[in-house]
């Protein structure tokens, strides 16, 4: 009975806010913005339109949502004062690191105060001979691994953004190197956390960071992917790894989705530990050519990359490129040096970039579908057809060692149609995918764009444990409110 | 195609702030903060060591020599030259307080006796410290040693043991061809550099490193100029926002711009 109860008063305002154009952002208190600027000072909150706009939005097509004021902390206690103060004043709180995200995760939705963390960018600690690294939450991935250049190691987790790297412990994000090393989940060591009641916690204890553990409950691995609904995260303990030694990356061209995919899989299958395996279709990689000056043949394709010593790399490659002929491919092309490899992947990095500019003015829509790999080349095949059925434009570019994949759907923010038939596309993939033991976002998070796949997703039984585990640390539900969950918001 | 000389090389790598780190000057006005701040090597000096390593690779260069001037943590700086696979190294001693008046002039002058020394034949020096941003190493150390010089190089390639050289300059690209011996400068576009693996920086605490001091090589240090003052940049203020195309003319006007 009970939960029926709140499971009605969560739905019924979230259907009437879903009703309401809530555009307008509530605006905040005098006494309030006092108190802010004797927490950060006056320089460090904004009440500027133009500065809120700028928070109320990410690179997803959500619609921008500014927050009443943004405040800029330069420290965990000042965050921790900040949250207490919303609090007390029952204000909602975003936490925004880079604003890169892609599933609306810092649109204010319900207003309130924006924390912004980016001036805490300091590197804390670097354990080389731990391989281990503490950031605050301003220190972005290309950062952190500009500044351990000459330790030998680097941070591996790479989406396409430079985002902030507490933002991807936020959205449990990955990249192109997850086949290999791993995404944000099994590589964060320990995390400190403000709370929503303004109290700080570290998540694996204070100052530990252990390869493996098995103290209590694992905290760290709850907020890694809470989308800033938990609290906001100000320090990150991180797994580092060795530069490889040697790369070699090679790009191969196939007649069919079928052929590439399929390569993919049994390179996989086989067991050999390819460092990159990414798919894009020709579609993709048109646009990869025209924005990063390429010349690749317009067919389904796969980067490849390989890390090891000169040895294992040539072995790993013979092998991928025999299983490449097998499937028919036509033709295994290598990058020669250094700048030609790193021009293939800041192109597979820009690929959203690539994307944006088919269509200038547009914004991205993107999917995240995750499958068991040996589901991925029908889920992929179908994905096509539906493209071609809703008439979308959209590049398929996918972490094809991981069963994840991307549909970039480039559309015109003004043109309602398209951006229904949009919505509707991605529902009938995120179901598509749910069908074979899948996950509707791999990487990218739920944002405010995928609430009732999550709830398909893990089931009633699941989205009730999750609403226990929210209402236990954040009862006024003022924490990112409308992201992940469906129906938090303030009373 | 026959080279007839062996290229012997020797790169400067001077150790300065990290390029990420936000300056902060010192209260009393004399410097910049440099205690407890993150330093690594030179970004110029980290391009003219891969250009080194890469035609060392083509089976150009014999062996590459990396030189730093100044004191102990100069080593490390000289560490990460030797894993992104220079072959020796030379550390000419400098204490850290002579170090903060260490100027060009001084530093040529050291760079050119360790090339007489070493029997170097081509020097490859970062085109600025981003530290002083003062451009003359390159350039004084080639008038000290009365050799040729190419500086701002973003292509280099040895022909018939003369070295083919573009030069970014401000109309575009320079080329020019020099005979060796000489002195280049690298510039931002001339290479990306390698990072250091794991591997070859433990290679690279094996590899030689020679200690020298200024008067070992015979060179005198003195500083010819004082630096009186650093201050910060004047603070942005803030602007004035205007509602039309007549109302900025004004604005213009009262300022004597128009």
């Amino acid at each position: 009975m009970l939960s029926t109860w709140r499971l009605v008063k969560g739905l019924l305002p979230r259907l009437l806010l879903r009703h309401q154009s809530v555009k307008a952002a509530v605006e905040i208190e005098e006494s309030v913005v006092n108190k802010l600027w004797s927490i950060v000072g006056e320089k460090n909150v904004s009440l500027s339109m133009a500065v809120r706009e700028q928070h109320g939005q990410d690179e997803s097509y959500h619609e921008c949502m500014p927050p009443g004021t943004v405040v800029w902390p330069t420290s965990t206690e000042q965050v921790s004062d900040v949250v207490r103060v919303c609090s007390e004043y029952n204000l909602p709180m975003v936490p925004f690191g880079s604003g890169t995200g892609l599933e609306g995760g810092v649109n204010a939705l319900q207003g309130g105060v924006c924390i912004n963390v980016s001036k805490m960018d300091e590197v804390l600690e670097v354990n080389p001979e731990d391989l281990d690294t503490t950031v605050q939450p301003g220190v972005t991935r290309h950062a952190l691994n500009s500044y351990l250049r000459d330790t030998g190691l680097w941070f591996p987790v790479d989406p396409g953004a430079d985002a902030s790297l507490c933002g991807m412990c936020a959205t449990s994000a990955s990249g192109t190197n997850a086949v290999r090393y791993g995404t944000m989940r099994e590589n964060v060591m320990n995390l400190e956390v403000v709370l929503p009641d303004g109290s700080v916690i570290d998540t694996a204890g204070k100052g530990r960071r252990t390869r493996k553990t098995s103290a209590g409950y694992n905290l760290t691995n709850l907020f890694v992917g809470s989308e800033g609904t938990l609290g906001v995260i100000t320090k990150a303990t991180l797994r580092l790894y060795g530069i490889p030694e040697e790369t070699a990356s090679a790009v191969c061209a196939f007649p069919s989705v079928q052929a590439a995919v399929d390569t993919s899989t049994e390179v996989i299958q086989s067991g050999i530990p390819v460092a990159r395996i990414e798919f894009l279709d020709e579609v993709q990689v048109d646009a990869c050519n025209k924005f990063s000056g390429l010349n690749y043949e317009l067919a389904p394709t796969l980067f490849l990359e390989f890390h090891g010593s000169k040895s294992g790399v040539n072995e790993h490659s013979d092998r991928v490129a025999e299983i490449a002929r097998d499937n028919d491919a036509s033709g295994f092309q290598w990058a020669a040096d250094a700048d030609e490899k790193s021009k293939l992947w800041k192109a597979r990095h820009d690929a959203l970039y690539a994307d944006l500019a088919l269509r200038p003015g547009c914004k991205s829509y993107s999917t995240d579908v995750c499958v068991p790999i040996s589901r991925l080349p029908e889920v992929i095949v179908a994905t096509k057809q539906d493209i071609e059925v809703f008439k979308l434009t959209s590049p398929i570019i996918g972490h094809v060692g991981d069963g994840n994949f991307h549909c970039f759907i480039i559309l015109d923010p003004d043109d309602e149609d398209e951006l229904k038939r949009a919505k509707e596309f991605g529902l009938r993939l995120g179901r598509r995918a749910l069908a074979v033991g899948g996950t509707c976002t791999g990487e990218h998070g739920i944002g405010q764009g995928k609430l009732e796949l999550l709830v398909e997703e893990v089931g009633e039984a699941g989205i009730a444990t999750m609403k226990n585990i929210k209402q236990t640390f954040d009862p006024k539900g003022l924490m990112n409110p409308g992201k992940v969950l469906p129906g938090f918001h303030i009373n | 195609r026959i080279i007839a000389m062996a290229v012997r090389v020797l790169v400067g790598c001077k150790r300065v702030i990290d390029y990420a780190v936000k300056i902060r000057v010192k209260p009393d006005r004399t410097g910049v903060e440099t205690q407890n701040v993150k330093h690594s090597m030179n970004p110029f000096d980290e391009i003219a060591i891969e250009e080194a390593i890469r035609l060392k690779e083509k089976k150009v260069a014999e062996e590459i020599v990396a030189v730093s001037c100044g004191p102990e943590k100069c080593q490390e700086t000289l560490r990460t030259a030797l894993a992104m696979g220079a072959d020796r190294a030379v550390h000419v001693q400098v204490d850290q307080q002579q170090y903060e008046s260490l100027q060009p002039l001084a530093v040529a002058k050291l760079l050119s006796k360790v090339v007489e020394k070493e029997k170097i034949n081509l020097v490859v020096l970062g085109k600025q410290a981003i530290d002083d941003d003062c451009n003359q190493t390159g350039q004084m150390t080639a008038a000290l040693l009365g050799w040729p010089q190419a500086t701002f190089a973003s292509k280099i390639t040895l022909v018939d043991d003369k070295l083919e050289v573009v030069r970014e300059i401000d109309g575009g690209l320079e080329t020019i061809q020099v005979n060796m011996p000489a002195v280049v400068t690298a510039d931002l576009r001339l290479n990306e550099p390698r990072y250091a693996t794991l591997p070859n920086i433990m290679k690279a605490k094996k590899k030689p490193m020679e200690k020298l001091t200024p008067s070992d090589l015979g060179v005198d240090i003195t500083p010819h100029y004082d630096v009186i003052s650093v201050e910060d940049p004047p603070q942005r203020e803030a602007g004035t926002k205007v509602d039309s195309v007549d109302d900025l003319v004004a604005k213009l006007k009262d300022k004597g711009v128009l």
